[in-house]
Protein backbone atom coordinates (compact mmCIF):
# COMPACT_ATOMS: atom_id res chain seq x y z
CA UNK A 1 0.00 0.00 0.00
CA UNK A 2 1.52 2.99 -0.86
CA UNK A 3 -0.14 5.11 1.97
CA UNK A 4 2.51 3.05 4.25
CA UNK A 5 5.51 4.08 2.65
CA UNK A 6 5.23 7.70 2.16
CA UNK A 7 5.24 9.64 5.31
CA UNK A 8 2.50 11.53 6.53
CA UNK A 9 4.08 14.07 8.32
CA UNK A 10 8.90 14.25 6.93
CA UNK A 11 10.80 16.55 9.69
CA UNK A 12 14.02 16.62 7.33
CA UNK A 13 17.09 18.05 8.99
CA UNK A 14 14.67 20.37 11.80
CA UNK A 15 16.46 23.08 13.98
CA UNK A 16 15.13 25.77 16.27
CA UNK A 17 16.65 28.69 17.42
CA UNK A 18 15.00 30.84 19.99
CA UNK A 19 16.45 34.20 20.46
CA UNK A 20 15.59 35.61 23.62
CA UNK A 21 16.44 39.23 24.13
CA UNK A 22 20.51 38.79 24.61
CA UNK A 23 20.06 35.19 24.96
CA UNK A 24 20.19 32.34 21.66
CA UNK A 25 18.90 28.92 22.45
CA UNK A 26 19.19 26.25 20.76
CA UNK A 27 15.69 24.68 21.24
CA UNK A 28 16.01 21.49 18.33
CA UNK A 29 19.25 20.88 15.79
CA UNK A 30 19.45 19.05 12.92
CA UNK A 31 15.89 16.72 13.54
CA UNK A 32 15.08 13.68 11.01
CA UNK A 33 12.10 11.73 11.62
CA UNK A 34 9.61 9.94 9.17
CA UNK A 35 5.74 9.47 10.77
CA UNK A 36 3.70 6.87 9.00
CA UNK A 37 -0.27 6.92 8.59
CA UNK A 38 -1.18 5.22 11.66
CA UNK A 39 1.70 5.06 13.69
CA UNK A 40 2.00 5.69 17.17
CA UNK A 41 4.91 7.73 18.39
CA UNK A 42 6.04 8.81 21.54
CA UNK A 43 8.62 11.67 21.89
CA UNK A 44 10.60 11.91 25.17
CA UNK A 45 12.88 12.87 26.48
CA UNK A 46 14.18 15.60 30.09
CA UNK A 47 12.32 19.00 29.49
CA UNK A 48 14.61 21.32 27.02
CA UNK A 49 14.64 18.76 24.71
CA UNK A 50 13.05 20.00 21.85
CA UNK A 51 9.99 17.86 22.43
CA UNK A 52 7.55 20.01 23.17
CA UNK A 53 8.93 22.51 19.83
CA UNK A 54 9.35 19.20 17.32
CA UNK A 55 5.60 18.79 18.32
CA UNK A 56 4.73 22.58 17.47
CA UNK A 57 6.48 23.21 14.13
CA UNK A 58 4.23 19.94 13.10
CA UNK A 59 1.07 21.82 14.23
CA UNK A 60 2.37 24.59 12.36
CA UNK A 61 2.74 26.87 15.39
CA UNK A 62 5.83 27.62 14.78
CA UNK A 63 8.08 27.28 11.69
CA UNK A 64 12.14 25.48 11.85
CA UNK A 65 14.61 27.69 11.58
CA UNK A 66 16.52 25.73 9.23
CA UNK A 67 15.54 22.66 7.22
CA UNK A 68 12.24 21.25 6.05
CA UNK A 69 8.63 20.62 7.84
CA UNK A 70 6.38 18.25 5.74
CA UNK A 71 3.15 16.88 5.39
CA UNK A 72 2.25 14.78 2.59
CA UNK A 73 5.42 16.09 1.10
CA UNK A 74 4.18 20.17 1.07
CA UNK A 75 5.73 22.41 3.88
CA UNK A 76 3.98 22.66 6.74
CA UNK A 77 2.49 26.46 6.77
CA UNK A 78 0.73 27.24 9.81
CA UNK A 79 -1.68 25.44 11.78
CA UNK A 80 -4.57 23.46 10.41
CA UNK A 81 -7.24 21.30 10.93
CA UNK A 82 -5.64 18.68 9.52
CA UNK A 83 -3.52 18.36 12.44
CA UNK A 84 -5.19 18.23 15.86
CA UNK A 85 -3.08 19.66 19.21
CA UNK A 86 -4.36 18.64 22.50
CA UNK A 87 -2.67 20.78 25.00
CA UNK A 88 -2.04 19.87 28.38
CA UNK A 89 -3.66 22.13 30.57
CA UNK A 90 -6.72 21.65 27.88
CA UNK A 91 -7.31 25.06 26.43
CA UNK A 92 -11.10 24.23 25.74
CA UNK A 93 -13.05 27.34 25.62
CA UNK A 94 -14.64 27.92 28.79
CA UNK A 95 -17.68 29.81 27.52
CA UNK A 96 -18.49 26.99 25.22
CA UNK A 97 -20.42 23.54 26.61
CA UNK A 98 -18.79 20.43 25.97
CA UNK A 99 -21.07 20.52 22.95
CA UNK A 100 -20.27 23.50 21.58
CA UNK A 101 -16.26 22.87 21.89
CA UNK A 102 -17.06 20.20 19.80
CA UNK A 103 -18.63 21.62 17.44
CA UNK A 104 -16.31 24.36 16.82
CA UNK A 105 -14.29 22.88 14.84
CA UNK A 106 -16.76 21.28 12.36
CA UNK A 107 -19.20 24.83 12.27
CA UNK A 108 -15.35 26.32 11.58
CA UNK A 109 -15.32 24.10 8.47
CA UNK A 110 -18.37 25.45 7.47
CA UNK A 111 -20.79 22.09 7.91
CA UNK A 112 -24.53 22.29 7.88
CA UNK A 113 -25.81 22.31 11.43
CA UNK A 114 -27.40 19.03 11.34
CA UNK A 115 -23.82 17.88 9.95
CA UNK A 116 -22.65 19.23 12.90
CA UNK A 117 -24.94 17.48 15.45
CA UNK A 118 -24.52 14.73 14.02
CA UNK A 119 -20.23 14.42 14.28
CA UNK A 120 -21.32 16.24 17.94
CA UNK A 121 -23.03 13.20 18.39
CA UNK A 122 -20.93 10.47 17.53
CA UNK A 123 -17.66 11.94 19.37
CA UNK A 124 -19.45 12.57 22.61
CA UNK A 125 -20.24 9.38 22.70
CA UNK A 126 -17.14 8.15 21.59
CA UNK A 127 -15.63 9.55 24.69
CA UNK A 128 -18.33 8.97 26.80
CA UNK A 129 -19.35 12.05 27.69
CA UNK A 130 -23.42 12.33 27.02
CA UNK A 131 -24.35 12.86 30.65
CA UNK A 132 -22.32 16.12 30.31
CA UNK A 133 -22.73 17.49 26.85
CA UNK A 134 -24.47 20.70 28.40
CA UNK A 135 -21.80 21.21 31.50
CA UNK A 136 -19.20 24.10 30.99
CA UNK A 137 -15.42 23.34 31.06
CA UNK A 138 -14.95 24.74 34.71
CA UNK A 139 -17.60 21.94 36.01
CA UNK A 140 -15.72 19.28 34.55
CA UNK A 141 -12.51 17.29 36.45
CA UNK A 142 -9.51 17.36 34.80
CA UNK A 143 -10.26 14.02 32.97
CA UNK A 144 -12.93 15.22 31.34
CA UNK A 145 -11.48 18.36 30.35
CA UNK A 146 -9.31 16.33 28.48
CA UNK A 147 -11.84 14.10 26.82
CA UNK A 148 -13.37 16.91 25.50
CA UNK A 149 -10.23 18.11 24.05
CA UNK A 150 -9.38 14.63 22.21
CA UNK A 151 -13.16 14.83 21.07
CA UNK A 152 -12.88 18.19 19.80
CA UNK A 153 -9.87 17.22 17.24
CA UNK A 154 -11.32 13.55 16.09
CA UNK A 155 -14.45 15.84 15.55
CA UNK A 156 -12.25 17.93 13.58
CA UNK A 157 -11.39 15.14 10.97
CA UNK A 158 -7.60 15.37 12.10
CA UNK A 159 -5.67 12.68 10.62
CA UNK A 160 -2.49 13.70 12.74
CA UNK A 161 -3.50 14.05 16.56
CA UNK A 162 -0.32 15.62 18.52
CA UNK A 163 -0.52 15.67 22.01
CA UNK A 164 2.01 17.81 24.10
CA UNK A 165 2.07 16.01 27.88
CA UNK A 166 -1.59 15.66 27.91
CA UNK A 167 -2.33 13.30 30.84
CA UNK A 168 0.53 15.32 32.79
CA UNK A 169 -1.57 17.30 34.97
CA UNK A 170 -4.22 14.42 35.88
CA UNK A 171 -4.00 11.70 38.69
CA UNK A 172 -2.45 8.21 38.27
CA UNK A 173 -5.84 6.32 38.32
CA UNK A 174 -7.06 8.74 35.60
CA UNK A 175 -4.22 8.63 33.55
CA UNK A 176 -4.10 4.84 33.33
CA UNK A 177 -7.60 5.03 32.40
CA UNK A 178 -7.34 7.50 29.83
CA UNK A 179 -4.26 5.36 28.43
CA UNK A 180 -6.26 2.67 28.09
CA UNK A 181 -9.11 4.68 26.30
CA UNK A 182 -6.80 6.51 23.70
CA UNK A 183 -5.19 3.43 22.76
CA UNK A 184 -8.72 2.18 22.02
CA UNK A 185 -9.90 5.04 19.90
CA UNK A 186 -6.27 4.37 18.47
CA UNK A 187 -7.36 1.05 17.29
CA UNK A 188 -11.02 1.81 15.90
CA UNK A 189 -9.89 5.20 14.22
CA UNK A 190 -6.17 3.88 12.54
CA UNK A 191 -5.49 7.44 13.48
CA UNK A 192 -1.66 8.81 13.87
CA UNK A 193 -0.63 9.82 17.07
CA UNK A 194 2.36 11.50 18.17
CA UNK A 195 2.35 12.17 22.06
CA UNK A 196 4.45 14.04 24.34
CA UNK A 197 5.46 12.81 27.23
CA UNK A 198 8.54 12.73 30.32
CA UNK A 199 7.28 9.36 31.35
CA UNK A 200 9.25 6.51 30.34
CA UNK A 201 6.34 4.10 31.48
CA UNK A 202 3.71 5.99 29.50
CA UNK A 203 5.75 6.11 25.93
CA UNK A 204 6.47 1.95 26.67
CA UNK A 205 3.03 1.38 27.14
CA UNK A 206 1.26 3.60 24.67
CA UNK A 207 4.14 4.11 21.64
CA UNK A 208 4.94 1.49 18.91
CA UNK A 209 7.76 3.89 18.46
CA UNK A 210 9.38 5.37 20.96
CA UNK A 211 11.98 8.80 20.09
CA UNK A 212 14.23 9.52 22.66
CA UNK A 213 15.49 12.73 22.71
CA UNK A 214 17.88 15.09 24.96
CA UNK A 215 19.11 18.44 25.61
CA UNK A 216 21.80 21.13 25.28
CA UNK A 217 20.82 21.44 22.44
CA UNK A 218 17.69 19.50 21.99
CA UNK A 219 18.15 16.61 19.23
CA UNK A 220 16.89 13.53 18.43
CA UNK A 221 19.15 10.66 19.96
CA UNK A 222 17.43 7.48 18.86
CA UNK A 223 14.27 5.80 17.61
CA UNK A 224 13.56 2.90 18.85
CA UNK A 225 10.33 0.67 17.64
CA UNK A 226 8.72 -1.28 19.62
CA UNK A 227 7.11 -4.48 19.14
CA UNK A 228 5.29 -5.40 22.40
CA UNK A 229 2.28 -7.08 21.73
CA UNK A 230 -0.91 -5.68 22.95
CA UNK A 231 -2.47 -4.40 25.70
CA UNK A 232 1.02 -4.77 27.33
CA UNK A 233 1.73 -5.54 30.74
CA UNK A 234 4.33 -2.54 32.52
CA UNK A 235 4.73 -5.33 35.64
CA UNK A 236 6.26 -7.52 32.68
CA UNK A 237 9.59 -8.92 32.50
CA UNK A 238 9.67 -7.73 28.77
CA UNK A 239 8.80 -4.07 29.58
CA UNK A 240 11.36 -3.93 32.24
CA UNK A 241 13.73 -4.72 29.96
CA UNK A 242 12.60 -2.23 27.71
CA UNK A 243 12.69 0.43 30.02
CA UNK A 244 15.59 0.16 30.80
CA UNK A 245 17.58 0.19 27.68
CA UNK A 246 15.45 3.69 26.95
CA UNK A 247 16.10 4.80 30.24
CA UNK A 248 19.74 4.55 29.53
CA UNK A 249 19.64 6.39 26.56
CA UNK A 250 17.28 9.50 28.41
CA UNK A 251 20.17 9.87 30.79
CA UNK A 252 23.44 9.38 28.38
CA UNK A 253 23.29 13.23 27.92
CA UNK A 254 24.32 13.28 31.72
CA UNK A 255 27.54 10.96 31.23
CA UNK A 256 28.49 13.27 28.21
CA UNK A 257 28.41 16.18 30.21
CA UNK A 258 30.43 14.46 33.57
CA UNK A 259 33.12 13.23 30.84
CA UNK B 1 -29.66 24.43 67.40
CA UNK B 2 -31.37 20.61 67.29
CA UNK B 3 -34.04 21.94 65.08
CA UNK B 4 -33.12 21.24 61.45
CA UNK B 5 -35.98 23.75 60.35
CA UNK B 6 -34.77 26.17 62.50
CA UNK B 7 -31.10 26.36 61.27
CA UNK B 8 -32.28 26.38 57.73
CA UNK B 9 -34.48 29.17 58.24
CA UNK B 10 -31.70 31.22 60.29
CA UNK B 11 -29.25 30.08 57.18
CA UNK B 12 -31.65 32.07 54.94
CA UNK B 13 -31.87 35.51 57.54
CA UNK B 14 -28.53 35.82 58.69
CA UNK B 15 -27.29 37.28 55.55
CA UNK B 16 -29.91 39.64 56.41
CA UNK B 17 -29.80 40.62 59.75
CA UNK B 18 -26.04 41.09 58.96
CA UNK B 19 -26.51 43.19 56.56
CA UNK B 20 -28.77 45.40 58.91
CA UNK B 21 -26.80 45.52 62.10
CA UNK B 22 -24.38 48.59 60.50
CA UNK B 23 -26.90 50.61 59.08
CA UNK B 24 -29.53 50.23 62.44
CA UNK B 25 -26.55 51.41 64.24
CA UNK B 26 -25.73 54.33 62.27
CA UNK B 27 -29.53 55.00 62.82
CA UNK B 28 -29.36 54.67 66.34
CA UNK B 29 -26.25 56.82 66.46
CA UNK B 30 -28.45 59.55 64.17
CA UNK B 31 -31.31 59.11 66.65
CA UNK B 32 -29.14 59.95 69.45
CA UNK B 33 -27.38 62.50 68.10
CA UNK B 34 -30.07 64.49 66.97
CA UNK B 35 -32.18 64.15 69.90
CA UNK B 36 -29.52 64.93 72.37
CA UNK B 37 -29.38 67.64 70.29
CA UNK B 38 -25.54 67.43 69.59
CA UNK B 39 -26.50 69.56 66.48
CA UNK B 40 -29.35 71.55 65.49
CA UNK B 41 -28.75 71.24 61.58
CA UNK B 42 -29.45 68.30 60.91
CA UNK B 43 -32.84 66.88 61.20
CA UNK B 44 -34.21 63.38 63.14
CA UNK B 45 -34.53 60.21 61.64
CA UNK B 46 -38.06 60.37 62.03
CA UNK B 47 -38.68 64.09 60.25
CA UNK B 48 -36.38 62.59 57.25
CA UNK B 49 -38.83 59.61 57.22
CA UNK B 50 -42.15 61.49 57.13
CA UNK B 51 -40.17 64.11 54.67
CA UNK B 52 -38.93 60.95 52.47
CA UNK B 53 -43.67 60.04 52.58
CA UNK B 54 -44.16 63.74 51.20
CA UNK B 55 -41.53 63.74 48.77
CA UNK B 56 -42.64 60.59 47.03
CA UNK B 57 -46.66 60.64 47.83
CA UNK B 58 -47.38 64.69 49.04
CA UNK B 59 -50.37 64.34 52.19
CA UNK B 60 -47.99 66.21 54.75
CA UNK B 61 -46.19 69.38 53.33
CA UNK B 62 -47.93 69.72 50.37
CA UNK B 63 -44.64 72.09 49.39
CA UNK B 64 -42.97 72.32 46.11
CA UNK B 65 -41.23 69.14 46.52
CA UNK B 66 -44.07 67.32 47.59
CA UNK B 67 -45.14 63.93 45.34
CA UNK B 68 -42.36 64.53 42.92
CA UNK B 69 -39.83 61.94 43.87
CA UNK B 70 -40.53 59.78 40.22
CA UNK B 71 -40.32 62.57 38.36
CA UNK B 72 -36.93 63.46 39.54
CA UNK B 73 -35.99 59.92 40.10
CA UNK B 74 -36.97 59.34 36.26
CA UNK B 75 -35.62 62.61 35.14
CA UNK B 76 -32.01 61.58 36.75
CA UNK B 77 -32.60 57.28 35.33
CA UNK B 78 -32.47 58.71 32.49
CA UNK B 79 -29.30 60.79 32.20
CA UNK B 80 -28.14 57.98 34.38
CA UNK B 81 -28.76 55.37 31.78
CA UNK B 82 -28.29 57.32 28.86
CA UNK B 83 -25.00 58.78 29.83
CA UNK B 84 -23.76 55.63 30.64
CA UNK B 85 -25.52 54.37 27.07
CA UNK B 86 -23.88 56.64 25.41
CA UNK B 87 -20.59 56.28 26.96
CA UNK B 88 -20.47 52.36 26.10
CA UNK B 89 -21.26 53.12 22.69
CA UNK B 90 -18.03 55.11 22.77
CA UNK B 91 -16.01 52.95 25.39
CA UNK B 92 -16.38 49.73 24.10
CA UNK B 93 -15.28 50.02 20.29
CA UNK B 94 -12.32 52.51 21.24
CA UNK B 95 -11.59 49.59 24.03
CA UNK B 96 -11.16 46.77 21.23
CA UNK B 97 -9.61 48.89 19.03
CA UNK B 98 -6.67 49.68 21.93
CA UNK B 99 -6.82 46.28 22.98
CA UNK B 100 -6.26 44.79 19.49
CA UNK B 101 -4.51 47.01 17.25
CA UNK B 102 -0.71 48.55 18.48
CA UNK B 103 -1.07 51.35 16.51
CA UNK B 104 -4.67 52.38 18.38
CA UNK B 105 -2.81 51.45 21.58
CA UNK B 106 0.27 53.98 20.70
CA UNK B 107 -2.12 56.40 19.44
CA UNK B 108 -4.94 56.82 22.45
CA UNK B 109 -3.52 54.99 25.31
CA UNK B 110 -0.87 57.73 26.52
CA UNK B 111 -4.12 60.78 26.04
CA UNK B 112 -6.35 58.75 27.35
CA UNK B 113 -4.33 57.89 30.46
CA UNK B 114 -3.84 61.85 30.97
CA UNK B 115 -6.52 62.61 30.94
CA UNK B 116 -8.31 59.79 33.10
CA UNK B 117 -7.03 61.27 36.54
CA UNK B 118 -9.25 64.45 35.81
CA UNK B 119 -12.25 64.46 38.26
CA UNK B 120 -15.66 64.80 36.76
CA UNK B 121 -15.97 68.04 39.10
CA UNK B 122 -13.06 69.34 37.60
CA UNK B 123 -14.99 69.09 33.98
CA UNK B 124 -17.91 70.91 35.33
CA UNK B 125 -17.15 74.37 34.45
CA UNK B 126 -16.02 73.57 31.00
CA UNK B 127 -19.04 70.92 30.30
CA UNK B 128 -21.04 74.23 31.18
CA UNK B 129 -19.19 76.51 28.20
CA UNK B 130 -19.06 73.62 26.09
CA UNK B 131 -22.62 72.01 26.31
CA UNK B 132 -24.54 75.18 28.32
CA UNK B 133 -26.78 74.98 31.35
CA UNK B 134 -28.89 72.08 31.71
CA UNK B 135 -29.40 68.63 30.34
CA UNK B 136 -26.82 68.21 27.73
CA UNK B 137 -24.36 69.33 30.39
CA UNK B 138 -25.72 66.34 32.51
CA UNK B 139 -25.41 63.93 29.86
CA UNK B 140 -21.94 64.86 28.78
CA UNK B 141 -20.76 64.58 32.38
CA UNK B 142 -22.48 61.33 33.42
CA UNK B 143 -21.07 60.15 30.35
CA UNK B 144 -17.49 60.92 31.16
CA UNK B 145 -18.02 59.90 34.31
CA UNK B 146 -18.46 56.29 33.22
CA UNK B 147 -16.67 56.43 30.14
CA UNK B 148 -13.20 54.80 32.06
CA UNK B 149 -13.89 51.99 33.78
CA UNK B 150 -15.47 50.73 30.55
CA UNK B 151 -12.63 51.38 28.26
CA UNK B 152 -10.15 50.09 30.77
CA UNK B 153 -11.80 46.69 31.75
CA UNK B 154 -12.12 46.23 27.86
CA UNK B 155 -9.22 46.74 26.74
CA UNK B 156 -8.12 44.24 29.76
CA UNK B 157 -10.32 41.92 28.80
CA UNK B 158 -9.02 41.54 24.98
CA UNK B 159 -5.28 41.58 26.19
CA UNK B 160 -5.74 39.05 28.56
CA UNK B 161 -7.05 36.04 26.78
CA UNK B 162 -5.27 33.17 27.04
CA UNK B 163 -2.73 32.82 23.91
CA UNK B 164 -3.40 29.02 24.30
CA UNK B 165 -7.22 29.82 23.10
CA UNK B 166 -6.03 31.29 19.80
CA UNK B 167 -3.42 28.10 19.54
CA UNK B 168 -6.69 26.12 19.90
CA UNK B 169 -8.67 28.22 17.27
CA UNK B 170 -6.23 27.84 14.86
CA UNK B 171 -5.72 24.44 15.01
CA UNK B 172 -9.58 23.66 15.07
CA UNK B 173 -9.06 25.74 11.14
CA UNK B 174 -10.56 29.25 12.79
CA UNK B 175 -8.20 32.10 11.89
CA UNK B 176 -7.91 35.64 11.16
CA UNK B 177 -10.34 37.93 11.53
CA UNK B 178 -12.95 35.42 12.71
CA UNK B 179 -10.75 34.71 16.02
CA UNK B 180 -12.07 38.26 17.15
CA UNK B 181 -15.30 37.20 17.25
CA UNK B 182 -15.02 33.40 17.76
CA UNK B 183 -12.16 34.11 20.10
CA UNK B 184 -11.52 37.49 21.34
CA UNK B 185 -14.89 38.89 22.10
CA UNK B 186 -16.60 35.56 24.15
CA UNK B 187 -13.22 35.41 25.98
CA UNK B 188 -13.66 39.50 26.93
CA UNK B 189 -17.29 39.24 27.98
CA UNK B 190 -15.83 39.31 31.60
CA UNK B 191 -13.86 41.56 31.93
CA UNK B 192 -16.31 44.03 29.64
CA UNK B 193 -19.16 43.34 31.91
CA UNK B 194 -17.04 44.24 35.01
CA UNK B 195 -16.38 47.29 33.35
CA UNK B 196 -20.20 48.21 32.84
CA UNK B 197 -20.80 47.11 35.91
CA UNK B 198 -18.45 49.71 37.41
CA UNK B 199 -19.68 52.37 35.07
CA UNK B 200 -23.31 52.61 35.83
CA UNK B 201 -22.00 52.62 39.26
CA UNK B 202 -19.97 56.06 38.47
CA UNK B 203 -23.02 57.18 36.72
CA UNK B 204 -25.07 57.00 39.69
CA UNK B 205 -22.34 58.55 41.35
CA UNK B 206 -21.76 61.32 39.59
CA UNK B 207 -25.18 62.55 38.66
CA UNK B 208 -25.21 64.97 41.24
CA UNK B 209 -21.83 66.68 39.96
CA UNK B 210 -24.08 66.31 36.43
CA UNK B 211 -27.12 68.32 37.84
CA UNK B 212 -25.66 70.72 38.97
CA UNK B 213 -25.63 72.47 35.72
CA UNK B 214 -28.65 74.03 36.31
CA UNK B 215 -30.87 71.35 35.15
CA UNK B 216 -34.69 71.74 36.82
CA UNK B 217 -35.32 68.36 37.39
CA UNK B 218 -33.29 65.21 39.15
CA UNK B 219 -32.11 64.00 42.08
CA UNK B 220 -29.00 65.90 42.07
CA UNK B 221 -31.07 69.20 41.40
CA UNK B 222 -33.07 68.44 44.29
CA UNK B 223 -30.16 67.76 46.60
CA UNK B 224 -28.33 71.06 45.24
CA UNK B 225 -31.49 72.83 45.86
CA UNK B 226 -32.26 71.45 49.46
CA UNK B 227 -27.98 72.89 50.21
CA UNK B 228 -29.27 76.27 48.77
CA UNK B 229 -32.53 76.30 50.75
CA UNK B 230 -30.92 74.79 53.82
CA UNK B 231 -33.26 71.96 53.75
CA UNK B 232 -31.22 69.28 54.92
CA UNK B 233 -34.23 66.50 54.94
CA UNK B 234 -34.20 67.45 51.14
CA UNK B 235 -30.50 66.82 50.76
CA UNK B 236 -30.84 63.71 52.91
CA UNK B 237 -33.63 62.12 50.93
CA UNK B 238 -32.24 62.93 47.46
CA UNK B 239 -29.45 61.12 49.01
CA UNK B 240 -31.04 57.92 50.48
CA UNK B 241 -32.94 57.41 46.91
CA UNK B 242 -29.47 57.59 44.89
CA UNK B 243 -28.23 55.36 47.20
CA UNK B 244 -31.01 52.48 46.76
CA UNK B 245 -31.98 53.87 43.20
CA UNK B 246 -28.16 52.86 42.42
CA UNK B 247 -28.24 49.47 44.38
CA UNK B 248 -31.23 48.11 42.21
CA UNK B 249 -29.61 49.16 39.59
CA UNK B 250 -26.20 47.15 40.38
CA UNK B 251 -28.22 44.25 41.32
CA UNK B 252 -30.41 44.02 37.91
CA UNK B 253 -26.88 44.07 36.07
CA UNK B 254 -25.28 41.10 38.48
CA UNK B 255 -28.68 39.11 37.84
CA UNK B 256 -28.02 39.83 33.88
CA UNK B 257 -24.33 39.08 34.54
CA UNK B 258 -24.93 35.75 36.20
CA UNK B 259 -27.13 34.48 33.72
CA UNK B 260 -25.14 35.29 30.78
CA UNK B 261 -21.55 34.26 32.39
CA UNK B 262 -23.11 31.22 33.77
CA UNK B 263 -19.63 29.84 32.32
CA UNK B 264 -17.52 31.40 34.05
CA UNK B 265 -15.79 30.24 37.38
CA UNK B 266 -15.09 33.75 38.81
CA UNK B 267 -18.62 35.00 37.98
CA UNK B 268 -21.01 34.58 40.60
CA UNK B 269 -21.72 38.06 42.08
Amino acid sequence: MAEATIPIVEIKDVSKIFQLQDQTINALSGANLAIRKGEFICLIGASGCGKSTLLRIMAGFETPSSGEALMWGKPIDGPGPSRGMVFQDYALFPWLSVRDNIAFGPAARGLSSGEVKATVDKFIDLVGLQKFATAYPHQLSGGMKQRVAIARVLANDAELVLMDEPFGALDAMTRERLQDELLEIWERTRLTVVFVTHSVEEAIFLANRVVVMTPGPGRIESDNALDLARPRDVASPEFNAIRRVLGAKLHSHHGKKAA
Amino acid sequence: MGNPQASALWSRLKPVVYAAIVPLLLLAFWQVATTQRWTLLIPTPWQVGEYMIDFAVGGVYDDAYSATLLTHLLASMGRVYGGFALAALFALPIGLLIGRIPAARMLLDPFLQVMRPIPVTAWLPLSMILFGLGAKSAFALVCLGAFYPILLNTVFGVRAVDPKLFEAAAMLGCTGNAQFYKVVLPAAVPSIFTGLRLGLGLAWFVIVVGEMTGVPQGLGAVIMDGRTLSRTELVICGMIVIGVAGYLSDRVVVAIGNRLLRWSPNNHG
